[in-house]
């Protein structure tokens, strides 16, 4: 279920109440998100969409403790993130939170092993342990036969693959997508929007992703719209259930 | 280590920039390594000094001579145990620039007086047996491959002539930083074949019964040549050689005001490659901090990478300006202790290693402090 009227009864895995974020820009203050309502139970991939500037790169920030409300909370799995500390929320992020950025963001002095790697690090993993979930990851992602290669050897989308293959790789609780297939062809975006939706689909993760584009927004369960700073409901001819 | 890679991929990723920072470290350090040098050989005389040695000039300058007769009157002094004399020769040998210091010995005493000079016994007896004969340091010696039974011309100039010595002995210091390069002989022949003023000495050296005593037998010493024609200047052998340091001019400031400088230069020049590196991986590291280390991180990640440079240059450094001082004292005979003490390499490094510090430290705070939705949004 994927509820935006702030009136969802049990325990949904993020919540978010009343959420509010204000810039300061030269004296004006710019109310990005206001009152800001949402429940997203586990398993849903929901799809933000909304002009540009609307806020959703913000929301993201919010519900991924990358950045503070002025207002409102943030609960994840029973855990109010919005009141933790800026170290335990480090710690949160590595253990709750997977992203995937549009730009990719890859380290590009590693290889796309040691990049999808790199969350591992923060756990108390054995070399081998993590060498196998990091095969896993990028078996998952159909790119085990680039573990060696450094990311400009690779094309966008492989990149992006790359990129879901560290956001997937700690099994967080939930991933976080800005905008996945923003920098890619059709193709290329066609088979990263095809790995989410098997990774939603047949490994249960629960996927947030921001985008442009109406048909990944159509591969998505539901399809939220941000305007005026709260979120809108639309739903689409792909929601599933 | 497993974030060891994080590491050293980072320093690999602007190959010409870690090495030309390397390379300042290294020049920095080289140059430290050989002012340290520069300044042992200077410092030398200082060290090696016997703290129960006195040396006694003549009070109105040093090259104005003391009559032989002050030996006696020396050695009755209570807690003077030893007395010896010597005298500056100044020959030529060949060439002016073959610079060396050349001494006229008492050869009935000068040898017990400085133990730390080792002769075998035999070369002794020869030296004694032999009015020409000579005692060189093994450096000397092998600077000019002279062998035992070879016959030296040599140029005088305060004492005027043609001399000739045989060498009969050569000694061996005890100690890395026993001067080796010295030249004696006898001083019965120095006083025989001379013209003018025999009867004196050059200096007196004398042995007291205990370090603590200094300071009284120096009063009685003085106390006793007062008021006579040729007036004593006593000194411990270490505030001796200290004064005769300070007459080459102040080495120390001069040594100390080189180094501040280089190593400040270093600092800044280091801290401002940092700056850049850290600004041009700005988002490297807001992702690093999204997927979950912490500022902490971040923050010793950038310290170890300039720290590691630090430590790699300047050991490359040091380990040059050792192999350089190997090859020995390059002006020829003028720094006789051309030495790089362990010491010395050690506190370079803990230099190098503190301004590696120092200019990883803002860099690295900036890193740490980036706020990941700031560093992200700048593309
Ligand atoms: N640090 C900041 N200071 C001031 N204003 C900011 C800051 N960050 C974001 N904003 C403003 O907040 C608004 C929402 O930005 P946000 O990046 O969330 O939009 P978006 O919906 O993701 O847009 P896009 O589709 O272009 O990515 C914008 O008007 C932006 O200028
Ligand atoms: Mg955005």
């Amino acid at each position: 279920m994927v509820q935006i009227d702030g009136r969802a009864a049990g325990e949904s895995l993020v919540r978010a109440r009343g959420l509010g974020k204000t810039y300061q820009r030269g004296g004006e203050e710019i109310h990005v998100l206001q009152g800001l309502n949402l429940d997203v139970d586990a398993g849903e991939f929901i799809a933000f969409m909304g002009p540009s500037g609307s806020g959703k790169t913000t929301l993201l920030n919010l519900l991924g403790g990358l950045d503070v409300p002025s207002e409102g909370s943030v609960t994840v799995a029973g855990d109010e993130i919005t009141r933790m500390s800026a170290r335990k929320l480090t710690t949160w992020r590595a253990r709750h939170v997977g992203f995937v950025f549009q730009m990719y963001n890859l380290i590009p002095v590693l290889t796309a092993f040691q990049n999808v790697e790199l969350p591992l690090l923060l756990t108390g993993l054995s070399k081998a342990e993590r060498r196998r979930h990091v095969e896993t990851a990028l078996t998952v992602v159909g790119l085990a036969d680039r573990m060696r290669h450094y990311p400009r050897q690779l094309s966008g989308g492989q990149e992006q693959r790359v990129g879901i293959a560290r956001a997937i790789v700690a099994d967080p609780t939930f991933l976080l997508c800005d905008e996945p297939t923003g920098d890619l062809d059709r193709k290329s975006a066609d088979e990263v929007l095809d790995l989410l939706g098997r990774l939603a689909g047949e490994h249960g993760k629960t996927i947030l992703m921001v985008t442009h584009d109406p048909l990944a927004a159509e591969r998505a369960h539901v399809v939220l719209h941000l305007e005026k700073g709260v979120l809108v409901d639309t739903v689409t001819a792909g929601r599933a259930r | 280590m497993k974030y060891g890679h994080l590491i050293l991929t980072n320093l690999f990723r602007k190959k010409t920039r870690t090495a030309l920072t390397a390379g300042s470290f290294a020049v920095a350090l080289f140059l430290f390594g050989i002012l340290a040098v520069v300044r042992g050989a200077f410092q030398q005389g200082v060290e090696v000094a016997g703290a129960d040695r006195l040396v006694v000039v003549n009070r109105v300058s040093i090259i104005q001579p003391l009559p032989l007769a002050y030996r006696d009157r020396l050695a009755r002094i209570p807690g003077v145990t030893q007395v010896t004399f010597a005298n500056w020769f100044g020959g030529v040998y060949q060439d002016e620039r073959n610079f060396f210091p050349q001494f006229a010995i008492d050869r009935e005493t000068y040898r017990q007086m400085y133990p730390e000079f080792v002769i075998p016994d035999d070369q002794w007896q020869a030296f004694l047996g032999d009015k020409e004969g000579a005692v060189v340091g093994e450096a000397l010696a092998e600077r000019f491959k002279w062998k035992l039974g070879d016959r030296l011309p040599i140029k005088g100039t305060i004492f005027a002539g043609s001399w000739e010595f045989n060498v009969r002995a050569i000694y061996k210091g005890r100690r890395v930083q026993d001067d080796e390069t010295q030249f004696w002989f006898r001083w019965d022949y120095l006083d025989e074949r001379k013209q003018f003023r025999k009867g004196n000495v050059g200096w007196y050296t004398v042995r007291i019964d205990s370090p603590d005593s200094a300071v009284r037998v120096v009063k009685a010493i003085d106390e006793l040549f007062a008021n006579s024609p040729a007036e004593t200047k006593t000194d411990t052998e270490k505030a001796f050689a200290a004064s005769w340091v300070k007459q080459m001019g102040n080495i120390e400031l001069l040594i100390t005001t080189i180094g501040s400088v280089v190593f400040f230069t270093l600092l800044l020049v280091t801290g401002n490659t940092m700056a850049i590196a850290v600004r041009e991986r700005t988002r490297e590291l807001a992702v690093l901090k999204a997927v979950g280390f912490s500022d902490p991180f971040v923050l010793v990640l950038v310290i170890v990478e300039t720290i590691v440079v630090a430590a790699v240059g300047g050991g490359v450094g040091l380990g040059l300006a050792k192999l350089f001082t190997l090859r020995g004292d390059p002006t020829g005979g003028l720094l006789p202790f051309f030495y790089l003490p362990a010491s010395a390499i050690v506190s370079g490094l803990a230099l190098a290693l503190v301004v590696g510090l120092l200019a990883g430290i803002l860099p690295a705070f900036s890193a740490s402090r980036l706020r990941i939705v700031d560093a992200l949004r700048r593309i």
